[in-house]
């Protein structure tokens, strides 16, 4: 999705103005009996507390509380922002309490979790909160002890005079510092004086998730609050013809069934009360759009891959001539199906409509978007919407969107009760806003000497916009080039899912350039270093990525994967380039007696400086962990428009003893941080399949690889 | 409907609910104990897992009238003060990502622990492989769960 990243200078020259005694903003940490999700809301402040901009406040009693603005998912934004500014205010860790803010347009932009771009939007702004305060606080000190600024440093949450020994907690200033007047321009750190930033800070929520706080959004209980469920149509293109709900209306707890849109709410006071009645509905369903099942979108997708319309997304020198001209051509085509998101928190919200406002309270990838289009719905100003943001329990794209919200809302407004809808499994496996399905065509034309001369890519998806990325490698790389792309419209709804369209593409391609290289004759790594290397000496057209930090994490996966070095194993190579970062990878796959085992999977990633080692070494794990286990098993298949896997019983998850071992390692080169959310998940599909033929000579050219003929009777397990 | 008495976490509690009601919804919706986790319904995904007696169950499908008597412990019930060593090594190893499945995984592997405390690392699979992390944790709870092992007397 698209980042912006303008700079919004007016969080650090608006500062508290101290306003009775210091008092501005803040918030009662974890009070008993307070609900750790609890909203940062003005007036619940502790006395003296003194906040110093948006991301910030030090109390009196020398607690630094840290905002966290955006939406955590599993990304670990929550610890990985604060420990930032808290690294340029020389805090004190241990003495750092970190709060979830609530939307807040005024106070913070892009509160939004999605395209791995947090830490780039905000690294500057967030060194810039800490620095700020930290020198209000030197300037603080300098008065209190009557020393010259220049004299003072800071250390661990103390400003100190080294001269004369004396120090002074930030607890201690914080009231005088909030009455300076901010700098308009703070040194920051260098690397070297980093102290937090680099190291594995732990998750700052572990406590609350280890033992069983209420922090997410299924956890959201309100007095009065009804459960509600919606029955949608469950096949894609339908719409309901007629509601039988008297049996579920006369259910016990049941307070009512209300029908609005395409969706019918079952009201009560228990979610399985709810549960159960719902299924007592009689809904009769007629057909509004093309009814789609997955053998007419095979179809489909051979009729556009053969289609004389298809929109040119790039196209370099003269294809057509190369392949004529070619001594070996190459065309091989890749497949994915749907996929659904399935985050293990199943989507959910509260909404309570009233007269003078309205409260929204859930898990959302994108809380502002939920407010305005709520707003829009209802018919409110935006700022009569308030949105407190949960925790999520997941989100993988598909809390981008914000039907959830809405319907919610909608609901409250109509039986005009507070209300949390809950989607079950099923609910949410067949309510769209899939990954959607693509299939690729690769074509590639080799010289005698086995320089890649031409290449084509066509790209054919349902509902998947542009399926190409036309300026990623080996565009550049290549004299005469073509990319292009056709979409087909469907009622099957999609939607972005963790890497977008590279979840797949960077498989296909990666898998393919594997082929091109041992047709040139090449070694797979060397290939590939070649290629960037043509880039960067004759570059073809535009170039938007970065040749040297490519082939950088190429150069230090071969390095720790001991490419080319091992004979009992068989090693497959990838590396991709998504959203900001680069990552490679190499799959080691040995055989015991006729069995591929896959044993190993080794990343070199280049996200820039590290902020939080053991967060984002976590992220690549786990991006891999998500890469390998949809490659293997993730398949969304439909008939007359509906899903036909509804839960985990036929739609597989990777499970723990299918996990081959990962070895981690970053590029140090310094500059500043440019994401880690998604871009470790696409390379993985491709290093496995290279892996797998290098073992058994069989090209895998389907997701999921599990239900391909060319694995009959490989088994993952590797402890049998 | 119908009163049921349980025995949760060392306390009694009552509910007043229908008989099929899984014990599940009768922690989250009538007894605030909302750590314990819906995730499929169907006994798939592990995070829903309590201690019935001692050992894991899915609670998403145990009906509360099947119940009785029996001892249940959740997440909240696992420790006093969240320094039960499952807990602590969950936090030592840093686990969690979203950590919504946490509490259903940390319940899976106390059954395991109390049952076996020193489990083989193909014993640790065995036990955990009906636990879905879609974040993909899986390493590290692999590794939390032998620093668990390690911490027991």
């Amino acid at each position: 999705m698209e980042t912006t990243t303008k700079t919004n200078r007016r969080d650090f020259l608006k500062i508290a103005s101290a306003a009775g005694g210091g008092l501005l903003l803040g918030f009662y940490w974890n009070e008993a009996g307070a609900s750790v999700i609890q909203s940062v809301t003005e007036g619940a402040l502790a006395e003296g507390e003194v906040t110093f901009n948006s991301y910030l406040t030090i109390s009196p009693d020398n607690i630094v509380t840290i905002f966290s603005p955006n939406p955590e998912l599993g990304q670990n934004i929550k610890t990985t922002f604060p420990m930032i500014v808290a690294d340029e205010l020389d805090a004190d860790w241990s003495k750092v309490k970190v709060i979830q803010a609530a939307l807040d347009t005024e106070k913070y932009d892009r509160q939004v979790t999605g395209g791995s771009g947090a830490i780039p939007h905000s690294w500057e702004r967030l060194r810039k909160a800490g620095a700020t305060a930290r020198h209000m606080l030197i300037e603080a000190g300098a008065k209190r002890l009557g020393v010259p600024a220049s004299e003072l440093s800071t250390e661990n949450g103390f400003v100190v005079h080294k001269k004369s020994g004396r120090k002074l907690n930030y607890g201690e200033l914080a009231t005088d510092a909030s009455k300076l007047t901010p700098p308009q321009d703070v040194r920051l750190k260098e690397r070297s004086e980093f102290k937090l930033i680099g190291t594995p800070v732990r998750n700052v929520d572990n406590f609350e998730m280890l033992t069983g706080k209420p922090l997410y959004g299924h956890d959201v209980y309100r007095d009065g609050m009804l459960f509600g469920m919606i029955q949608r149509p469950p096949s894609f293109g339908t719409k309901i013809k007629s509601v039988d709900a008297a049996a579920a209306k006369a259910m016990p707890g049941i307070v009512d069934v209300v029908t609005f849109k395409n969706n019918v709410a079952v009201v009560g006071k228990s979610t399985w009360q709810v549960m159960k009645a719902r299924k007592a509905l009689r809904i009769e369903y007629e057909p509004e759009h093309a009814i789609e099942s997955t053998p007419d979108h095979d179809k489909l997708f051979k009729e556009l891959l053969d289609s004389d319309e298809a929109e040119v997304k790039r196209k370099d020198g003269d294809v057509e001539a190369a392949f004529a001209s070619a001594a070996t051509k190459i065309a091989r085509e890749y497949q994915c199906p749907f996929l659904a998101h399935a985050p293990m928190e199943p989507m959910n919200f509260f909404a309570h409509v009233r007269e003078d406002g309205v409260e929204l309270i859930g898990p959302t990838q994108t809380p502002n978007s939920a407010r305005t289009q709520v707003a829009e719905l209802l018919g409110v100003p935006p700022e009569k919407v308030t949105l407190q943001l949960t925790r999520l329990g997941g989100g993988f794209g598909r809390r981008l969107k914000t039907d959830f919200a809405l319907e919610a809302a909608e609901l409250s407004s109509i039986i005009k009760a507070p209300v949390k809808v809950i989607w079950t499994r099923e609910d949410d496996m067949q309510g769209g806003s899939y990954r959607p399905a693509v299939r690729y065509r690769f074509e590639a034309a080799l010289d005698a000497k086995g320089n890649l001369i031409g290449y084509k890519l066509r790209g054919v998806g349902i509902n998947a916009g542009n399926t190409t990325r036309e300026d990623n490698f080996p565009s550049g790389a290549v004299d005469n080039l073509l990319i292009e792309t056709i979409d087909h419209s469907s009622p099957i709804t999609t939607g972005a899912w963790r890497a977008p369209i590279t979840n797949f593409l960077a498989y296909a391609e990666q898998s393919f350039l594997d082929e091109v290289a041992l047709a040139a004759k090449k070694d797979p790594v060397q290939f590939r270093l070649e290629l960037l290397d043509k880039a960067k000496r004759t570059p073809v057209g535009a170039i938007k990525y970065d040749i040297d930090r490519m082939k950088s994490v190429i150069n230090l996966a071969a390095e720790k994967g001991g490419w080319g070095k091992k004979r009992d194993v068989a090693q497959g190579f990838s590396v991709y380039f998504s959203h900001r970062s680069y990552v490679a990878q190499v799959a080691e796959v040995a055989m015991k007696g006729n069995q591929p085992v896959l044993q190993k999977i080794y990343a070199a990633a280049d996200c820039g400086i590290v902020v939080n080692e053991s967060g984002a070494r976590q992220q690549v794990v786990g991006g891999i962990v998500d890469g390998l286990g949809h490659a293997l098993f993730g398949n969304l298949t439909f008939k007359n428009g509906e899903a036909e896997q509804k839960n985990f019983d036929t739609y597989r998850l990777i499970r723990m003893k299918e996990v081959p071992e990962v070895e981690v390692h970053f590029v140090d080169n310094g500059i500043s941080p440019t994401g880690l959310g998604e871009p470790a998940l696409p390379p993985t599909g491709g290093a496995v399949a290279n892996a797998f033929f290098k073992a058994t000579g069989k090209r895998l050219y389907r997701q999921p690889f599990m239900q391909q003929p060319e694995m009959e009777g490989v088994r993952l397990e590797q402890r049998m | 409907m119908a009163a049921y008495k349980l025995q949760i976490n060392g306390k009694t509690y009552e509910a007043d609910v229908d008989a099929d009601t899984p014990l599940l919804w009768v922690l989250r919706d009538n007894l605030g104990l909302v750590g314990t986790k819906y995730g499929c319904g169907i006994a798939q995904c592990g995070a829903c897992t309590v201690h019935l007696n001692g050992r894991a169950v899915r609670s998403c499908v145990l009906p509360v009238s099947a119940v009785g008597s029996a001892n249940v412990t959740t997440i909240e019930g696992l420790s006093e003060n969240g320094d039960h060593p499952v807990q602590l090594a969950w936090d030592e190893v840093d686990v969690p990502q979203c950590g919504y499945c946490q509490a259903g995984q940390i319940m899976t592997a106390a059954a395991l622990l109390a049952e076996n405390p020193k489990p083989s690392t193909a014993q640790i699979e065995n036990a955990m492989q009906g636990n879905i992390c879609r974040c993909g944790t899986y390493h590290r709870i692999r590794k939390a769960v032998e620093v668990a092992s390690s911490k027991l007397k």
